[in-house]
């Protein structure tokens, strides 16, 4: 879970022990992640996906391509599923972002994390917090309904291990469950 | 990526007087592409100006009956907007054709116009490319430019627009509405984007200090006839080898009139003026189809990778227009 301080002073130490900077260049950012605001001194150019990972520790989001290309880094920002690679943190102020981290309810997983434990929707893991999150922000949109048409809005990731089949197996489970069908 | 400063503004006027005061700034709104070229140091600006607060952040009808699509809206609100469906369904087709879901939220209208190329060598700092540093030389002549630029191709680049959406805009007669320090003006979508010539760094008409606030679609949307066919390396998020957006008017088997734009084949949206003519005021057939795609290739010219291109071309045109015609059922 996020560090629990509200504000962490310049010279302090971050989770991961980065010195926070303090530069002119820096700005201080107030971030919702996860239904916690977080305050930040951060330069412009950390990316969001820097920010979670480097300043505030939660590394459940993971740095694939960098680029946009794989998927990995996807995050959900109002709702809607974004690469968190290719978004500068400073412009994503008074925004609600939600992380794998945020989706469980203490011990009880989301109904998609729930789903893709079940029908084994992964090998290495390295791509499943980008798939769980990408899938939510897909159900969330309410377009998908057939298994192709999953699988073409899904596209954004990208599997090394080629899961698919089972990835696509666990979003059809959720999107009956949950009636959008 | 290079440093930079940053300053988000809520008007253009904000927007205008923050560009005056630095040494090579640039506007910042999806940031999809923006960023992507800062992390290979491509561009490399001194300062962002964030435009997002900036309210060009709607879809409404304009005076004369078209629609007006804010600069800011997102490319998934605009391609998912029920008005742009129901009236102009050749533009969302375009649209989701293109980028991922995570970038479709991301990207925003007026962020797809500015779109650079993607061409391996644009991207890559050891090559030369007139695109990026004038006068190094074209990497891509004579190098790998499988998916390259068959037309409107000068000895100085043959790069191609990537976008897929502008193709779309091409073909419904577009317009796009620009501010800048010389006030507001008006440009046909044809007239936003240039080929290379002798200036590739080039990519489009605006000036420095220019914003792109909105584009207008006339009201003939062409929904009853229409096809966006796009040709790739694989199934989908890949960027186009060809597209094809077709539109027509049909009286009975008749066309009446017609729209032929092509993607991924030259450094801008590439309307055949000629083939439309060809097609207009003919019986809808292959035979009229493959008429207007001998026309529209005239003058292309491969460099070897992408020679295969033109016939390629040529055969997606056929392939769209049949299913513009209701001849053959869109994919």
């Amino acid at each position: 879970m996020i560090n629990p301080r509200e504000y962490i002073e310049p010279g302090s130490s971050w989770p991961l022990g980065h010195a926070v900077p303090d530069q002119p260049a820096t700005h201080t950012v107030k971030l919702n992640i996860n239904g916690q605001d977080v305050h930040l001194k951060i330069e412009p150019w950390v990316s969001l996906l820097d920010a979670l990972r480097e300043y505030i520790g939660l590394t459940g989001t993971k740095k694939g391509c960098d680029h946009g290309q794989c998927g990995a880094c996807t995050v959900l920002v109002d709702g809607k599923r974004i690469n968190s690679c290719l978004t500068l943190a400073v412009m994503k102020q008074g925004c609600e972002i939600t992380t794998i981290e945020g989706l469980a309810k203490g011990d009880e997983l989301h109904p998609m994390q729930e789903a893709f434990v079940e029908h084994d929707a992964y090998q290495c893991g390295y791509c499943t917090p980008g798939q769980i999150c990408s899938a939510i922000g897909l159900i969330n949109e309410g377009i998908a309904n057939t298994r192709d048409e999953i699988s073409e809005l899904m596209s954004g990731n990208i599997c090394r291990c080629g899961a698919y089949p089972h990835i696509l197996d666990a979003i059809e489970q959720v999107k009956g469950v949950a009636g959008h069908e | 990526m290079n440093k930079f400063t940053y300053a988000s503004v809520s008007t253009t006027d904000a927007a205008i007087a923050e560009m005056d005061e630095h040494d090579s700034p640039k506007f910042i709104a999806g940031g999809t592409n923006l960023l992507d070229l800062m992390k290979v140091n491509v561009e490399n600006p001194d300062h962002l100006i964030d435009i997002t607060q900036i309210a060009f952040n709607q879809i409404e009808a304009t005076a004369d009956g078209g629609l007006r699509l804010g600069a800011l809206v997102t490319n998934a609100d605009t391609a998912w907007n029920e008005e742009v469906e129901k009236r102009y369904p050749l533009l969302s087709k375009a649209i989701l054709a293109g980028a991922s879901p995570q970038l479709r939220n991301m990207a925003t209208n007026g962020g797809n116009l500015m779109q650079r190329t993607r061409c391996y060598y644009f991207y890559d700092t050891a090559t030369p490319c007139n695109k990026r540093e004038p006068g190094s030389g074209c990497s891509a002549i004579g190098g790998y430019n499988r998916i390259l630029a068959i037309l409107g191709t000068s000895e100085h680049c043959i790069a191609t627009h990537p976008s897929d959406m502008c193709v779309a805009l091409v073909a419904l007669g577009a317009t796009i509405n620009i501010t800048g320090i010389n006030g507001d003006r008006t440009i046909p979508i044809t007239e936003f984007h240039r080929l290379p010539g002798d200036r590739p760094d080039l990519d489009n008409t605006l000036q420095a200090g220019d914003i792109v606030t909105s584009i207008d679609l006339p009201v003939q949307g062409f929904e009853k006839n229409y096809a966006y066919l796009k040709v790739r390396d694989r199934a989908s998020y890949a960027f186009a080898l060809v597209s094809v957006a077709a539109a027509l008017t049909l009286e009975g088997n008749q066309i009446k009139e017609a729209r032929l734009v092509l993607g991924g084949v030259a450094h801008k949206p590439w309307r055949s003026a000629e083939a439309e003519a060809a097609l207009t005021h003919q019986e809808a057939s292959v035979s009229t189809f493959e008429k207007a795609a001998a026309i529209a290739l005239e003058g292309a010219k491969g460099y070897g990778d992408n020679t295969f291109k033109i016939e390629l071309a040529k055969r997606a045109i056929v392939r769209a227009l049949k299913q513009a015609a209701g001849l053959e059922e869109q994919a």
